[in-house]
């Protein structure tokens, strides 16, 4: 896992993007770089990026809420639990399972337990698909997975 | 002391089966018993049932033993194991495999750089040599489409222009499939050495690889190899979890820094790809079969399979399903020999009901099409699709109407939005499949909703709208009781 997120600066933020302004198609892995850096994607560096970047504000935005992965505004818990939903772990018993995680930690896709430990999100596919239900957990993966195994992962 | 040489794999799946923790306990207990273990981390023979699977080289070959857990270590070592499987290359699963793509997968440290006798064979006979061998293979499009690459590749050697690029979509995304993510984690270099021969047969002279970011394993491993890797400049571009870039023209959209929106063709990549250059966009394993074509000749190649599917393709069991892995073979095996044969049918020993074949987006089969030849044209005569290979299998407690209803609402969520049948179709979709759920006026929403799956087909943009008819028209056709109310 990386070092905990770094608190938001207009300045933080203009170093990364400068990094990738000049990278053809830079755009996403600059967007990575600064989830990866701050944890999410804070919305003041927006303006930040679009400088950097010479786009509009607007489209900015735009990619930045097409894609799953990067999280507006959006800061997740300590830990993230991604957890399968496609079909392969559909067929041996995810759907009961994403039932009772989301029981568990009393939330639902998307959502950050009220201590702040856990953030829950679906998935759709780790190309785990013969060892199934999958997760994973902060980067890594988890196979054949049960009430009780997850239970144990989320316990520790 | 005693040498021992063995191998782990330590691909994300064995990681998954706590591949890590094996090889910690192995080494400990090698060192105890005053064996010097020689234990080098490669990738998956495929066989995931059996993982985290060791192989140990004896005076009669290597053996292998799986799966294991950490407490298995001390026995290995003392001879006493009861997870020894035998010589490995004699194990049955491996032997009536075509291994072309994965031959050297689970054999060889992914981070040091083989022979490139492909690419070698290529420099010696030129590029438009190159371009025939690979037209004359037959080899299509490894990604679902089954585009024939030969043709592909000499359109964008025709084109002039002062940049090209060869772009390869490592954006597996399709449930059920993980032959890309196994390839790259286990034999990275035959990637990158099918892209430079493509390079070389079309003139680009810079290559990207777009891994989703679900597979850091794999983004790692490729990485490393093509920081070692000279024959061409090949960057490594990371997804950012949307589905539809696996679309050619999204994957573009996505690696030039947009929104991940399909283009509508034409004009084709090959004329007008990224950044407007001509560029050849294929799949990890249309790439990875290149080198083989290249060192054995097409006529090799085109000596296996069936019908107008030449070569090998690597078929990816998942699901319930009790060998659970990777079978390369020509193609021609039909779907039951597949599922029942080689799958072992389900792992919970449950009968098997309905099996989906090629991703979210393929029809899902039930026993009686077991005759299906694997083969492009046999899947389509019956209204379904191989896809990208993928075979996950369900069993008799599958409800086929929460399947339909999840195609179309994994369709909304992954929607790039650009073309209405997509866009609002696959909404309606699920709101339709609902009524149908709740009993309302079932039979005129069913007519409803097989008028829609034809308008999604006919009018979407790409094959995200216009293929998830497929799942969803299957699952009406071949199991209505499903959805009587």
């Amino acid at each position: 896992m990386r070092a905990a997120p770094a608190s938001y600066s207009d300045g933080l933020a203009a170093g990364i993007v400068a990094r990738f302004a000049g990278v053809k198609g830079g755009l996403l892995p600059a967007l990575h770089e600064i989830q990866a850096t701050f944890g999410f994607i804070p919305r003041a560096a927006l303006k930040v990026i679009a400088k950097g970047f010479n786009i509009t504000e607007a489209e900015t935005y735009g990619v930045v809420t097409f894609y799953h992965d990067f999280r507006l505004d959006r800061p997740h818990g300590k830990h993230v639990l991604k957890l399968c939903r496609a079909e392969a772990c559909q067929a041996v018993g995810a759907n009961a399972l994403a039932a009772h995680v989301k029981q568990k930690l009393g939330v639902d896709w998307g959502g950050t337990t009220a201590d702040g430990e856990w953030t829950l999100e679906p998935v759709f596919c780790l190309g785990l698909c013969m060892i199934g239900p999958s997760a994973m957990i902060d980067g890594d993966v988890h196979g054949a997975l049960d009430a009780n195994a997850v239970d144990a992962l989320v316990q520790r | 002391m005693k040498t021992m040489r063995a191998r782990l794999p330590k691909d994300a799946a064995s990681l998954a089966l706590c591949a890590d923790r094996v090889a910690a306990a192995l080494i400990a207990s090698a060192a105890k018993q005053g064996i010097d273990l020689q234990l080098a981390r490669t990738g998956s023979r495929g066989m995931f049932w059996l993982e985290p699977m060791l192989e140990v080289e004896t005076g009669e070959g290597w053996r292998a033993f799986g799966p294991l857990a950490p407490e298995d270590a001390d026995a290995i070592f003392s001879g006493t194991s009861t997870k020894a499987l035998g010589p490995i290359e004699e194990h049955p699963w491996l032997k009536r495999q075509t291994r072309l793509i994965f031959k050297r997968c689970g054999q060889i440290d992914p981070a040091t750089p083989p022979e490139f006798a492909g690419l070698k064979r290529a420099h010696e006979i030129g590029p438009a040599v190159v371009l025939e061998e690979v037209t004359k293979s037959g080899l299509r499009g490894r990604g679902g489409a089954g585009f024939p690459a030969g043709i592909k590749w000499k359109g964008c050697a025709d084109a002039s222009a002062p940049q090209k690029y060869i772009v390869c979509n490592a954006d597996e995304g399709d449930s059920g499939t993980f032959a890309d993510r196994m390839l790259m984690e286990g034999d990275p270099f035959l990637l990158l050495e099918g892209m430079a021969i493509a390079g070389f047969a079309t003139g680009a002279t810079k290559g990207y690889i777009y891994i989703r970011s679900e597979y850091p394993h794999a983004i790692a491993a490729m990485q490393k190899a093509a920081a070692q890797f000279d024959a061409l400049d090949i960057e490594i571009r990371v997804g950012a979890g949307s589905y539809v870039c696996g679309e050619e023209t999204a994957l573009l959209e996505s690696l030039e820094g947009r929104r991940g929106q399909v283009r509508a063709k034409p004009p084709l990549p090959v004329h007008h790809g990224l950044f407007g250059a001509p560029t050849v966009i294929n799949n990890v394993l249309t790439f990875a079969s290149v080198p083989a074509i290249l060192e054995h000749g097409a006529a090799f190649y085109t000596n296996l399979g069936m019908g107008r599917s030449r070569g090998t393709m690597p078929i990816q069991l998942a699901g319930d399903v009790k060998h659970g892995g990777l079978f390369e073979t020509a193609f021609g095996l039909t779907l039951g020999e597949i599922v029942n044969d080689i799958g072992g049918g389900t792992w919970s020993g449950r009968p098997v009901r309905a099996v989906q074949v090629g991703g979210p987006l393929g029809a899902y089969f039930p026993p009686s099409l077991f005759d299906t030849p694997f083969d492009y044209e046999a899947f389509a005569a019956r209204d379904g699709l191989i896809g990208h290979g993928g075979v996950v299998v369900f069993n008799d407690s599958v409800d086929m109407l929460a399947q339909a209803r999840f195609a179309m609402e994994f369709c909304a969520i992954e929607s790039c939005g650009k073309c209405t049948p997509c866009r609002i179709g696959s909404v309606r979709g699920q709101e339709t499949i609902d009524k149908i759920l709740r009993g309302q006026s079932v039979n005129d929403n069913l007519a409803l909703l097989r008028d829609l799956c034809d308008t999604m087909k006919s009018g979407s943009l790409c094959a995200l709208g216009g293929f998830v008819p497929y799942p969803v028209l299957s699952a009406l056709n071949h199991f209505p009781q499903d959805f009587a109310r």
